[in-house]
């Protein structure tokens, strides 16, 4: 720990009201949905309470602006993974109406663990993170290397600037020679799209996977092809 | 807002797994339990992206995804097999390796 006299991280931040009383909100949702998850007597209301935790999981990734995992969290978890659970609970035939075994009796010894634990990580937290502010605008983008190169060279913001718009900017430039400008224009004219300079989450999420984390990407997908064969050889009747 | 706001959700989240995991008896609930976990760490991993402002913690948080959605799927075939051989999945009843 070396920044301890140091100040919190993003400190002149100013604190959004909306954001916060929206954090809160769905944070009591998602807490009371685990805690029903855990306690319900009714696997089938377990992983109905589950949906309400996934779901508030996917707006807190909307609130920190990672709109591409709060979609994939809604596709793969509540479309995919809950429906596997239900099927899950109907083939092993749980009775519908409650069962009083689904906790056991040394459940005192697993809330001790929890509460233990739950205290060190808040300690651990409050003590290393304390004041620590997220950045105002959170959203993580790609910007294509052009579109930063022309901003830098011309001082022209191309946010949700058209072609025509950013051409005209271009042609306005003082102290440009003839080529410069030519190659300014086509620059504009390339960078434009009819909506804008490309500048989205997708897209970088996109370009990281597909060029840093490409060999980990591979390797999952021949994971998941794994696991699904696994699937079918262990649950296959002989 | 604070990052702490965000990381003692996710920790609360995984204190409350944890406590699924030790404390259920039924084969999906401990593997719903285990999702509330996976949860709680993509949560954490999306808040530091958005703390440093880099990208890898949401690349990070998709792979746990899909490994997660790998885990259940074999996890639920298990407890299929340990159906079909003993009609129940009450775990304190799957005792064949306990010393």
């Amino acid at each position: 720990m070396t920044t301890v006299l140091a100040a919190a991280a993003n400190s002149d931040v100013p604190t959004n009201v909306a954001e916060n009383v929206g954090f809160a909100i769905i944070a009591a949702f998602m807490v009371f949905g685990a805690f029903r998850v855990v306690t319900t007597r009714n696997v089938v209301h377990a992983a109905l309470w589950l949906v309400l935790v996934l779901a508030g999981a996917a707006a807190q990734y909307i609130l920190l602006g990672a709109e591409f995992v709060a979609l994939t969290q809604v596709l793969v978890y509540i479309g995919a993974i809950v429906v596997l659970f239900l099927f899950g609970i109907m083939l092993t035939k749980a009775p519908i109406g409650g069962d009083a075994d689904l906790t056991s009796k040394s459940w005192l010894g697993g809330a001790m663990v929890a509460v233990i634990l739950l205290g060190l990580l808040a300690f651990a937290l409050i003590d290393t993170f304390g004041q620590d502010r997220l950045p105002a605008d959170r959203r993580i983008t790609m910007r294509p290397a052009a579109v930063s190169q022309f901003e830098a060279t011309t001082g022209i913001s191309t946010d949700g600037q058209s072609e025509a718009q950013l051409v005209s900017q271009v042609n306005d430039l003082d102290g440009v020679s003839k080529d410069q400008r030519a190659k300014l224009v086509e620059t504009a004219e390339a960078i434009a799209t009819p909506h804008g300079p490309i500048d989205s989450n997708v897209s970088a999420v996109s370009d990281a996977i597909f060029s840093g984390y490409l060999l980990p990407f591979e390797v999952v997908s021949v994971l998941l092809t794994a696991a699904l064969i696994g699937a079918i050889v262990i649950a296959r009747k002989e | 807002m604070l990052l702490n706001e965000f990381l003692l959700l996710a920790a609360v989240l995984f204190s409350i797994g944890v406590y699924g995991v030790l404390a259920r008896r039924n084969g999906v609930a401990v593997l719903m339990s285990i999702e509330l976990i996976l949860n709680a760490v993509n949560i954490n991993l999306i808040a530091f992206a958005a703390m440093n402002n880099s990208i890898s913690g949401q690349v990070f948080a998709l792979f746990v995804i899909a490994i997660a959605a790998a885990e259940v799927g074999v996890g639920l075939a298990i407890i299929l097999v340990i159906y079909r051989t003993r009609r129940t999945i009450d775990l304190e009843e799957v005792d064949l390796m306990r010393g």
